[in-house]
């Protein structure tokens, strides 16, 4: 596509990202890979398909929940899921309004990480409910039972914060698409892509004074979501946080908890842009560089998971309260320890690979080192939930926990309809925001003149 | 895609001559871009745009686009999603259900701070999102320029400009001339359709639409119609919930597995022997069975006040328990003696006259008693009548009866000189 020539001009230069990123859903076929993929893919969501069923015709009791630890894996997968749902719109929304160029080669699929990442996340506190076709219960609406949601409720924020974040987190995600839609619009050769992308690309032809309200629109997206962001996660450690449960009850749970989502979101979006830029030939659009950025914030990111780790640790010992301290040491040495000594190898230890710089930019290396973070991450929220659960207040109220089949059968589905809804999405829609790209070359500036 | 030569601009537009849109101008760069636009712009020009791929920076103070209003309404969305999450919040948990949880308040700020932040964020993006389009109008799927093959290229890598014909000084060869001198590589004329039907939805897929989105309605009138109306089907139970399970009806008989649950078989349960309810106790024997001692009260018991509004109470119970049979005045002669008089009931009894003497020289308690249990072929009301009531209908029988005996000196001064 390029004619290796000494000074390019601006318009090919423009239209090469538009051929690279076309090129992904234009051509015919996608590589082998995408069909091994696609296919693992279908089988687990097919997986999920079952064991929601199974759940939903027998009921929790298929999980191994009990009395003490009534939250057990569904709330660990659903905190896990949110945690991954946050590196796309800090991406989109904060290295934008901290003008990061280089987000624009990983923002569009990280945005749309995140938003299958938050439905993968509502999928389990609902199903928890038990009942989930009551789930509407918690939205506010007039009802012959006279029943309003308690909003004072940690649980009640969640459903505000999560739903708001999954409805701006969509509409921040099509907004930026809709240039780019209209590109594919505008090369389409067959009817039906015509017809399709020409009603999602909305009529977009490229005005100014189009171009400058959407700008205008978002940027104030991006400022919205900005906040908004950060408090999703606070939001979701209030849970914890709010109740009064030894190794729960910390003020260092906002903070810590937005870091480690930061932290595993970045692992996430490098566990699939490393292989994904490797399959569609975006090499030269997200480069080395960039790539070598997420791994440096994945690294500051798990340093302050660390230190949280610590701090927690400290204030137990330092408050001089009993069940605190009994909390974190039935972390590390009590029958779940095991659980503890991943988590800290995986998010603690591991990371640190990060700082060599082979580390970061072998690709099997990085998508190693994430894919441990990525675990380590979701051993995180099982070591909150399952220790502070198991052992409350009442001795004679402790169980032990020990997961079903159809609690893994869960975890793995919603991992099958994460994959299939990203592996269609990199199919069938601009995984690179080329109008953004475009405008962040020399080129796209007034001073430049063609060469 | 054909390259023409800047001389030669088709008169007639791909397709068929249509009415002249306007003229369409492509340029290399976007630095040639902005300047042919402030050219554009300084001829005088209204109706007429440029297209770009990505935003060319430097490109609105060059066409002098003036500030959108958007910032402004998602200012005020946000303020409207603040507030009216505070009045939902205030409305639902603290005025017309107030929740009380723990002892906190039934409102208050820091309680609910997600909540609110929450609804302003929602609020505010989404009017964001739908301002960018209504401001923008779209969507609005089909644009003449669209017609064009060159004007592909705007979201790729052209730039264009382009004057519509709608413009109040648009002369189709001074506007060529203006964008051919400002720099442009080409200048192509955009027609309109001759057949401007071309372009609308086909009569049977606008048919189609109609007739689903009519049809979609249904089920949901069936809810409504559900929701008002009775029906003699069970309703249909999708999830079973909690609607089937084994319960027991008072004075029902449960089994389960062939063995009663207590073994008289009986559901509801006899209070241990000997055990008193609370407040059932009923020791006072001068106020709920009207005795002193073993002889009749012949005073009113201490619980009951006697004063008017006392008095107007067994007034009223009277004529709703009493008068029926004895008449308002006392005399026996209500309606259902009436009644039983017209059909000529063989065993209907005359109620006794509460003025007959036997009746006035009873003492209070003895009235009572009869209120209570009755008398001979008078049913007791005590199931119905409350104690309290059934001494107030005993001091109204009193009035009553002395209203029947009264003496000049029992009527008020004032108003003896109506008597005659
Ligand atoms: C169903 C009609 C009926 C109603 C209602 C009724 N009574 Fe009577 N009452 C009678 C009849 C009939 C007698 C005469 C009974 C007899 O002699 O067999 C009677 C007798 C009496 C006597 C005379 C008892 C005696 O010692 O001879 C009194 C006092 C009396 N009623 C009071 C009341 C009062 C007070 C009420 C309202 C709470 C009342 N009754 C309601 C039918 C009624």
């Amino acid at each position: 596509m390029s004619s290796a020539s000494e000074a390019k001009h601006p318009a090919q230069e423009f239209n090469q990202i538009t051929e690279t990123v076309a090129d992904v859903i234009e051509r015919p076929k996608p590589p082998k890979a995408w069909y091994v993929a696609f296919g693992i893919a279908l089988a687990m969501l097919g997986l999920l398909a079952v064991s929601v069923y199974h759940l939903l015709t027998t009921g929790v009791g298929v999980w191994g929940n009990n009395n003490a630890i009534a939250w057990a894996w569904p709330i660990t997968n659903f905190v896990f899921w949110v945690g991954i749902g946050h590196a796309g719109t800090l991406i989109s929304a904060i290295l934008f309004l901290m003008r990061q160029s280089w987000r624009t080669s990983i923002n569009r699929s990280a945005e749309a990480m995140t938003i299958f990442a938050v439905m993968c996340a509502g999928l389990f506190p609902i199903l928890h409910t038990g009942r989930p076709w009551m789930a509407y219960w918690m939205i506010p609406h007039p009802n012959e039972m006279l029943m309003w949601p308690q909003f004072r409720s940690p649980l009640m924020w969640d459903v505000f914060a999560v739903t708001t974040y999954a409805t701006v987190s969509m509409l921040f995600w099509y907004l930026g698409m809709v240039p780019d839609l209209a590109t594919v619009r505008d090369r389409a050769k067959s009817k039906v892509r015509q017809i399709v992308y020409g009603i999602l690309a909305l009529g977009w032809n490229g005005s100014a004074r189009q171009w400058h309200r959407y700008e205008r629109g978002y940027l104030l997206l991006a400022a919205l979501a900005t906040p908004l962001v950060l408090s999703v996660h606070s939001v979701v450690s209030f849970d914890f946080a709010v109740s009064k449960i030894p190794g729960w009850h910390t003020t260092i749970f906002p903070p810590y908890f937005v870091a480690g989502a930061i932290f595993s979101g970045f692992a996430m979006v490098l566990t699939l842009m490393v292989p994904a830029r490797w399959l569609f030939g975006l090499k030269d659009i997200i480069k080395e560089s960039h790539i070598d950025v997420m791994c440096k914030i994945t690294l500051a990111t798990g340093l302050m998971v660390g230190f949280s780790y610590g701090a927690e640790i400290f204030i137990a010992w330092y408050s001089g309260n009993l069940f605190e301290q009994y909390a974190f040491l039935n972390r590390a040495v009590g029958p779940m320890a095991w659980g503890f000594w991943i988590m800290v190898t995986c998010n603690v230890l591991l990371p640190n690979l990060f700082w060599f710089k082979k580390f970061r930019t072998n690709p099997f290396l990085i998508v190693g080192v994430c894919l441990f973070v990525n675990v380590g991450m979701w051993f995180e929220r099982f070591v909150i939930i399952m220790t502070s659960l198991s052992r409350p207040w009442i001795p004679a109220a402790w169980a032990d926990f020990t997961p079903t089949f159809w609690d893994a059968a869960t975890l793995i589905g919603s991992f099958g309809l994460f994959f299939t809804l990203f592996l269609l999405f990199i199919r069938f829609a601009p995984m690179v925001a080329m109008a953004e790209y475009k405008a962040t070359l020399p080129a796209a500036h007034a001073g430049h003149q063609k060469g | 895609m054909t390259t023409e030569n800047q001389s030669d601009i088709p008169e007639t537009g791909p397709g068929g001559e249509g009415p002249l849109h306007g003229v369409l101008a492509e340029y290399e760069t976007p630095g040639e871009l902005i300047e042919a636009a402030k050219a554009v712009r300084d001829a005088g020009y209204t109706k007429w745009d440029c297209h770009s791929p990505f935003p060319v920076h430097g490109l609105d103070p060059a066409m002098g686009i003036r500030p959108t209003v958007l910032p402004l309404l998602v200012f005020a969305a946000g303020i409207a999603g603040l507030g009216g999450s505070i009045l939902l919040v205030w409305w639902m948990n603290a005025h017309n259900w107030p929740w009380i949880v723990a002892g906190m308040p039934a409102f208050s700020l820091p309680a609910n701070i997600p909540i609110l932040f929450e609804s302003t964020i929602l609020l505010a993006g989404i009017t964001a999102f739908f301002g960018v389009w209504a401001l923008n109008r779209l969507p609005k799927l089909w644009n003449p320029l669209f017609k064009s093959d060159r004007f592909l290229k705007a979201t790729d890598n052209g730039f264009f400009i382009s004057i519509e014909a709608a413009d109040p000084q648009f002369e189709r060869d001074k506007a060529e001339t203006l964008l051919k001198d400002a720099g442009a590589t080409a200048v192509e004329a955009i027609h309109l359709d001759p057949d401007p039907t071309r372009w609308q939805i086909p009569r049977p897929i606008l048919a189609f639409i109609v007739i689903t989105a009519i049809l979609g309605l249904v089920p949901f009138a069936f809810i409504a119609k559900a929701r008002v109306t009775h029906g003699d089907q069970p309703r249909i139970h999708v999830f079973p919930d909690m609607d089937f399970q084994v319960k027991a009806d008072t004075q029902q008989r449960l089994v389960i597995d062939d063995s009663p649950v207590f073994r008289d078989g009986q559901v509801t349960r006899p209070p241990v022997e000997g055990t008193v309810p609370r407040g059932q106790l009923r020791q006072d024997d001068h106020f709920y069975r009207g005795l002193e001692g073993d002889e009749w009260a012949t005073t009113f018991p201490a619980q009951l006040d006697i004063d008017t509004s006392t008095m107007d109470r067994g007034h009223e119970q009277y004529n709703v328990y009493c008068a029926p049979c004895h008449g308002e005045d006392g005399l026996g002669g209500g309606p259902i003696h009436e009644r039983a008089l017209e059909i000529q009931s063989p065993e209907w009894l005359m109620p006794t006259s509460i003025h007959d003497q036997n009746v006035t020289r009873q003492p209070h308690g003895q009235l009572y008693n009869t209120i209570s249990h009755g008398i001979r072929t008078m049913p007791g009301y005590r199931a119905q009548i409350d104690e309290e009531d059934r001494w107030a209908i005993v001091l109204y029988l009193r009035a009553l009866q002395r209203s029947q005996k009264a003496l000049p000196d029992d009527v008020p001064p004032e108003e003896r000189a109506q008597i005659r």
